[in-house]
């Protein structure tokens, strides 16, 4: 899952980086195929060079170390703002057939449940030119639709963004789960473009929380290469994020 | 700055009794998952302070605690949780089951509170910004309210200015005027410090006015906004300093599972806050082992900047 994230960073793009798996995923891409990529964070730092050790937070020191910036958070928020970041990754507690994501109110058994809330995450969903989420792949994380947006992705379908206001150039653009890659289509609907290998259609199907529709040029998301999984290794050493 | 400018160095205690009254609102974690006002927050317990409104982006395990110590009827944040653990159980509780108290969220992003904070600072009502359009928080949040723009074709989003009464803010360093030098990642301090009506700095080292003078560009927080500096070494801990002291995430984790459950979290708060009655008694807690472990191995200055003439 994490190296199909890293994979959606293009070398030389900027990056908008959220909490927790974003990091890894940002951390992985600069060390494998997206050296030249420049990683922004909602807290006030810009790197060009990977950060060396283990994140927990993006505010950890090492994270400060060697940064190319440090400043206001105002300061990295308006490049999103002007429409510069190229894509922003995000995490999710609920995402839709459109793409909206729910980090505010959740669900256990029936009962309402507090979320954190949008963090950074709003922000980035409506301002970034593409926005790639990560998040497991079961029913209570791919819903039909949710029950709140926090984060609005493609709304009800196709010209939603543009009719609340949003910026043209912005949206959703890849789900990445724990069984396959879920992109967009015209109608705004995600639909699923790979699947991981070694995993069932039917698995990928039961597991969403509507009816998936499927590419017609589906195709196997590729292995990680040794180079990947070597490079998670070392950002991630002990698995506290990369548990599977 | 006459030579007689009176020293604004005080407690922490005196600090919380004189300017964070029940009821006010109180700007706290605006430098991120950097430098929380740990220390502050848990004299702001012991004082048992109520009906508090807090203000911040991201606040960690501070909010948490606060409002599960019944501090709090009030959050105006992005996010509210702990950061390397996920939710935040007091906040949970709190929200969905009103223990100990109900409180009211106003739900922000972070740019949006980040912006509300820069308008105060700007003196102006709002500003605007195309973030949080088609967002549910515009439901539930009546400080962001759309608007079309004056100028363009655009619909954009006004976020009304946030002033909160206090600002209590970390520093590396800092005089006794409160003339302060941050530096690290510095989330929406400098805006916080212009905007609230009042600012307490807590600081990590107290220096003479002219190690500040000395590199007036790292002075992100003038003196005349200030009304009080506490001396609090370690005042953060288990959220880091940049130079000072490491992340203690161990300590992130363990408020996760103690605070799981309402009667494990009133122990921890018994053992870790009410009983504890300053930041130093809290370091021996801690222990020597647990201090060394966080401290900086290897040191990283900057390149010294000539400011000659």
């Amino acid at each position: 899952m994490v190296a199909a994230a890293a994979r959606e960073i293009r070398d030389g793009e900027l990056v908008f980086v959220g909490m927790r798996l974003p990091m890894i995923a940002f951390a992985l891409a600069k060390r494998t195929h997206a050296p030249g990529a420049t990683g922004l964070f909602e807290n006030g730092i810009i790197r060009d060079a990977p950060a060396a050790g283990l994140l927990y937070t993006m505010g950890d020191p090492p994270n400060l170390y060697k940064s190319t910036f440090c400043g206001e958070m105002i300061s990295v928020m308006s490049f999103l703002q002007q429409g510069r970041v190229n894509v922003g990754f995000l995490g999710a507690a609920e995402v839709d057939r459109f793409g909206n994501l729910n980090t505010t109110w959740g669900r256990r058994n029936g009962q309402p449940v507090r979320l954190p809330g949008s963090g950074g995450a709003c922000d980035i969903a409506c301002l970034a030119q593409r926005t790639v989420v990560i998040l497991a792949h079961d029913p209570q994380r791919l819903v039909a639709r949710v029950g709140h947006i926090t984060s609005p992705g493609n709304g009800s379908g196709a010209g939603w963004r543009r009719a609340q206001g949003l910026p043209a150039r912005s949206g959703p653009s890849a789900i990445i789960t724990t069984m396959g890659v879920l992109r967009f289509g015209e109608d705004g609907e995600a639909y699923l473009a790979s699947i991981h290998p070694g995993i069932r259609m039917e698995e990928v199907l039961g597991n969403t929380g509507w009816t998936l529709r499927v590419a017609d040029d589906l195709c196997v998301t590729p292995e990680p290469s040794e180079g990947e999984l070597a490079a998670i290794r070392e950002i991630d050493p002990n698995h506290f994020w990369t548990k599977t | 700055m006459t030579a007689a400018a009176p020293s604004k160095i005080v407690s922490m205690v005196q600090a919380i009794a004189e300017h964070v009254p029940s009821g006010s609102s109180v700007l706290m974690g605006a430098e991120l998952e950097q430098m929380i006002p740990f220390s502050a927050g848990h004299e702001i317990i012991r004082q048992r302070r109520r009906d508090l409104t807090l203000v911040g982006p991201i606040s960690d395990i501070l909010f948490d605690q606060m409002i599960g110590a019944g501090c709090v009827s009030r959050v105006m944040a992005a996010w509210v949780g702990n950061a390397s653990a996920g939710v935040g159980y007091c906040f949970r509780r709190a929200v969905e089951r009103a223990i100990p108290n109900a409180i009211e969220t106003v739900d922000y992003t972070n740019f949006t509170l980040a912006m509300a904070l820069h308008a105060a600072a700007l003196g102006v009502p709002f500003l605007p910004t195309y973030a949080a359009l088609g967002s549910d928080l515009l439901e539930s949040n009546g400080n962001l309210r759309e608007f079309d723009s004056p100028v363009s074709e655009d619909r954009l989003i006004a976020v009304r200015a946030l002033r909160p009464e206090v600002a209590i803010l970390q520093a590396q360093r800092a005089d006794a005027l409160g003339n302060s030098h941050l530096w690290g990642n510095l989330g929406v301090a400098i805006d916080g410090a212009r905007a609230s009506r009042k600012v307490i700095v807590v600081a990590e080292e107290i220096v003479a006015p002219e190690v500040i003078a000395s590199d007036p560009n790292r002075t992100l927080i003038p003196g005349f906004l200030v009304s009080a500096v506490v001396h609090e070494p370690w005042g953060a801990h288990p959220s880091p300093v940049q130079g000072y002291y490491g992340r203690d995430h161990a300590f992130f984790a363990e408020y996760h599972e103690k605070s799981r459950k309402q009667e494990d979290f009133e122990g921890w708060l018994e053992d870790w806050v009410l009983k504890i009655p300053s930041r130093a008694q809290y370091m021996m807690k801690l222990g020597s082992s647990r201090i060394a472990d966080l401290k900086v191995r290897e040191h990283a200055f900057t390149a010294p900047a000539d400011f000659g003439f």
